[in-house]
């Protein structure tokens, strides 16, 4: 068997050009045409560190079927330019198979580009631009990568209409005019690749979205009535949708002064009995830490979405990195068990939000959602997401007849809570070690009963089928989470393809562990590959410290900001197979 | 408990013994704060008393009310986000001056600015007393300590300045020993719509045994209240810091986002992403 599996799903796109060019743009519109066509994919951007304008790629995947992360390489790369080329050419990468269309009035081609491949064809894109009155490249470079793919002209003029019939018709007509220049000389591009479209597609209702998007949604179909919001990139999305829409629904959005703020806005709001959340990535994190431990000592449900970007510090604001793990499972001071779960796909950013929310709000503790740059900021074609029924459903006192004992020592360990303005059931909330009634209390059985209860709360839950996903069997087991999994469960498919047996285990609830359900399917496992995207293999050292994994076990990671491809997990699956 | 009888101070105050130290002006604030409620006929379970870390911080587990006493600084956040989420309830912030001009300072201008419809409470004794004597925010330069041998050499916080020049709503200054007087302001604080901020003067008698003079230092404003900032802010920063009653009275709009009703489902948000 070769070592090179070739993925021949789906065409992969990479549009790049400086400022102003409107790369984003073209390469959304494409992104909706395929929608509309049928077709499944995803948009991803990389941009420099200006705030408004600078050199863009958005890189498109679109296939015939579900596609969740690129895979590695490049079909076709349009350069309206050559701006700043280097900073892209890591994640663009080519092979002699890859089609490229360049201007040449926008400078040489890169030498990293001609020698990857042959096939490199010039087109005066700005020429033909300037023939039309109020032209623009990026829409004449639409038309070319949309006929050379064979997208259905009338579907992308239905987008133009509906983007810019509000911009009057000269800036309409142009656009027209553009798109029709660019189908024309699609020909130009003849050996490009053509999405071929599966006719089962055509009826299954789809939704384009960002996990952003999707998390924010999650929270609002878990029952999230209240969001505090500090703006922080790559974060502030969530919180930006979640402004109009939970005024929408009668709730409330606060932006606080800082994340201080913010996670105890969160924290009084749910002590009124509303459901609350707010998102973060790891500077925030970081701040929010000691009020978590409030939220976990005083049993005060709150859900915080973490979208991790590369750290420690500013670090790599604008990038992905799996490296907040150890913050979100470690960072509280004390005993303090709490939730921390993360999404294994961008419509996993819906359904994990939505059950985390339950969590938390069904335990009483905080719940830490990791999700990251990727996931948060990539655009997808998705499957519209089932209904889950996942929904905020706190355990609460309607009635009080006796003394009320807010934390009541019970065999779950969740008490039910008495929401301000019920008579009869006035307590304390404290960060305090208290007694079960909410008096504070330095006394040993007091801190050991209460610690217990916490403990227990978390431990005992019943949290079924969904702390992993999990595909294949075959004793190479493959552990990962968070965005890694898609690549993971990519590759895997491609290597069973192959005939090759690999089992991979994308992990959701990553605190508590569910170490018994883990050792059980790891049981029979020769080789255990974890892999994830970070440089201290958190994942596999906090798996290390609990799970009794096979002497057998490594670690594939590496930092951001290069995610993992399909394409190198691939090249690991086939190390492990020959060994 | 009779429902149908009016609900006197010792209604709202719990069981549980104060940790301060005898002599304390806390107690007189945790009094006068009974009263206040008592006169303004809530019910315990309408009010929550939100505070953070300090002496006075300890407060809300000596009332009957609902009570939060969450960390060190972010008490206004904590009733900040209450009260926008369950608007009936009357939410009252108590702290200290370590608590809520030092390591709350930030959330004390954008509370003030962001004029909520609650009632902010600081027991000002000028001395972060729980751990012992070491200077606040609100200390004299020359102030001698441990911690600060010789005294900070700083100037003092002015919170009644700052708390209007960022938009409290509400400006009063109070203190501890009048329980007739600072029953009255609190009373007054919580009807006032949008932010309203009492300093109560609150003497440390362990770590500052001189602030028992404060009594006789105490008396009255020369004139009533005033709703233009300008002028209040002119007799705040020029009078002695004994004079106690209403400073400033404004009629800024309190703070609202929603009007909580359910204008659409989350069915209907979810339109924009079908294809």
């Amino acid at each position: 068997m070769s070592d090179q599996i070739k993925i021949d799903t789906g065409i992969s796109i990479a549009l790049t050009g400086s400022g102003g060019a409107g790369v984003m743009t073209a390469g959304g519109m494409l992104l909706e045409a395929a929608a509309k066509s049928g077709f499944y994919g995803l948009q991803t951007r990389s941009v420099g560190p200006q705030i408004r304008g600078g050199e863009a790629a958005a890189l498109l995947r679109l296939s015939n079927h579900a596609v969740e992360i690129h895979r590695g390489g490049f079909d076709i790369l349009f350069a309206l330019d050559w701006s700043n080329f280097s900073r892209f050419a890591a994640e663009i990468t080519l092979d002699e198979n890859s089609v490229v269309i360049f201007d040449p009035e926008g400078g040489e081609v890169p030498e990293i580009v001609s020698a990857a491949t042959k096939n490199i064809i010039e087109l005066p894109i700005k020429k033909f631009a300037s023939e039309i009155p109020g032209g623009r490249m990026n829409m004449i470079a639409l038309g070319i990568v949309a006929g050379a793919i064979d997208l259905p002209k009338e579907t992308v003029l239905g987008l133009i209409v509906r983007k810019f019939a509000s911009k009057g018709e000269a800036v309409l007509e142009a656009s027209r005019a553009c798109l029709e220049a660019g189908y024309k000389h699609a020909g130009s591009v003849a050996n490009a690749p053509k999405l071929v479209s599966d006719a089962e597609n055509a009826d299954v209702p789809r939704w384009l979205i960002t996990g952003n998007e999707a998390a924010a949604l999650g929270a609002v179909r878990g029952g999230i009535k209240f969001a505090a919001a500090y703006p922080i990139t790559p974060a502030t999305e969530i919180l930006e949708w979640l402004a109009p829409s939970l005024t929408a629904i009668g709730g409330n959005l606060v932006q606080a002064e800082d994340e201080l703020s913010s996670i105890n806005m969160i924290i009084g709001a749910s002590y009124g009995g509303i459901p609350s959340i707010t998102a973060t990535s790891g500077p925030g994190l970081a701040l929010m830490t000691e009020s978590i431990g409030l939220a976990t000592a005083a049993e005060v449900p709150v859900v915080i979405v973490d979208v991790m970007r590369g750290g420690p510090s500013t670090g790599i604001p604008t990038k992905s990195e799996q490296s907040d793990l150890n913050i979100a499972i470690y960072g509280l001071h004390g005993d303090a068990p709490h939730l921390v779960t993360a999404p294994l796909s961008v419509a996993d950013c819906l359904f994990t939000t939505q059950w985390s929310v339950h969590l938390a709000e069904a335990m009483q503790v905080p719940a830490i959602i990791l999700s990251d740059q990727y996931l948060g900021q990539a655009k997808m074609i998705i499957d519209k997401p089932a209904d889950v029924a996942f929904f905020a459903d706190r355990s609460k006192v309607e009635k009080i007849d006796t003394a009320y004992t807010r934390y009541a020592l019970t065999a779950d360990g969740v008490s039910p809570m008495a929401i301000p303005g019920t008579a009869g059931g006035q307590y304390t909330a404290d960060g305090l070690e208290h007694s079960v009634t909410g008096t504070p209390s330095s006394a040993a059985e007091d801190h050991h009963d209460q610690l217990a209860k916490r403990r227990r709360k978390i431990e005992g839950f019943n949290y079924g089928t969904h702390w992993a996903e999990i595909e294949g069997e075959g004793d190479l087991v493959i552990v990962t989470w968070g965005s890694t999994a898609a690549p993971v469960r990519e590759a895997a498919e491609l290597a069973r393809a192959e005939g090759i047996s690999v089992k991979t285990i994308a992990v959701r609830l990553l605190a508590p562990l569910r170490v018994e359900a883990l050792e059980a399917e790891l049981a029979g496992a020769r080789r255990v590959l974890v892999i994830e995207q970070n440089d201290l293999a958190q994942f596999y050292r906090y798996l290390r410290g609990h799970v009794d994994l096979p002497a057998d076990t490594r670690a594939y990671h590496h930092p951001g900001p290069m995610m993992l491809s399909t394409t190198e997990i691939l090249s690991e699956i086939m190390k492990e197979h020959r060994l | 408990m009779n429902v149908s009888a009016p609900l006197k101070a010792s209604d709202f105050k719990s069981d549980l013994k104060p940790v301060w130290c005898p002599g304390c002006g806390d107690y007189h604030v945790l009094l006068s704060l009974t009263k206040a409620l008592a006169d303004l006929e809530r019910k315990p379970e309408e009010v929550a008393v939100i505070s953070g870390i300090g002496c006075s911080s300890r407060i809300p587990a000596y009332l009957k009310c609902y009570g939060f006493h969450g960390v060190h600084g972010r008490s206004l956040p904590l009733g900040t986000g209450l009260k926008v989420a369950r608007p009936d309830m009357t939410v009252i912030v108590a702290g200290g001056d370590g608590d809520g001009f030092s390591i709350g300072g930030n959330h004390f201008l954008h509370a003030c600015r962001r004029n909520i419809d609650l009632t902010y409470i600081v027991m000002d004794n000028r001395v972060y007393g729980m751990t012992k004597g070491q200077p606040s925010p609100t200390t004299e330069p020359d102030w001698d300590s441990a911690l600060s041998p010789g005294g900070t050499g700083l100037n003092p916080f002015h919170p009644l300045v700052i708390a209007l020049a960022s938009g409290a709503n509400f400006v009063a200054r109070a203190f501890s020993g009048d329980i007739r007087g600072t029953t009255k302001l609190i009373s007054d604080a919580v009807n006032h719509p949008g932010f309203s901020f009492i300093q109560i003067l609150s003497p440390c008698v362990t770590f500052r045994p001189e602030q028992k003079e404060w009594k006789s230092a105490i008396h009255a404003p020369p004139v009533e209240a005033t709703d233009d900032p300008a002028r209040a802010a002119r007799r705040i920063m020029t009078d002695d810091g004994f004079n106690v009653g209403v400073l400033y009275r404004g009629d800024r709009r309190p703070y609202k986002i929603g009007d909580g009703v359910e204008h659409k489902t989350v069915a209907d948000l979810e339109q924009e992403f079908q294809i």
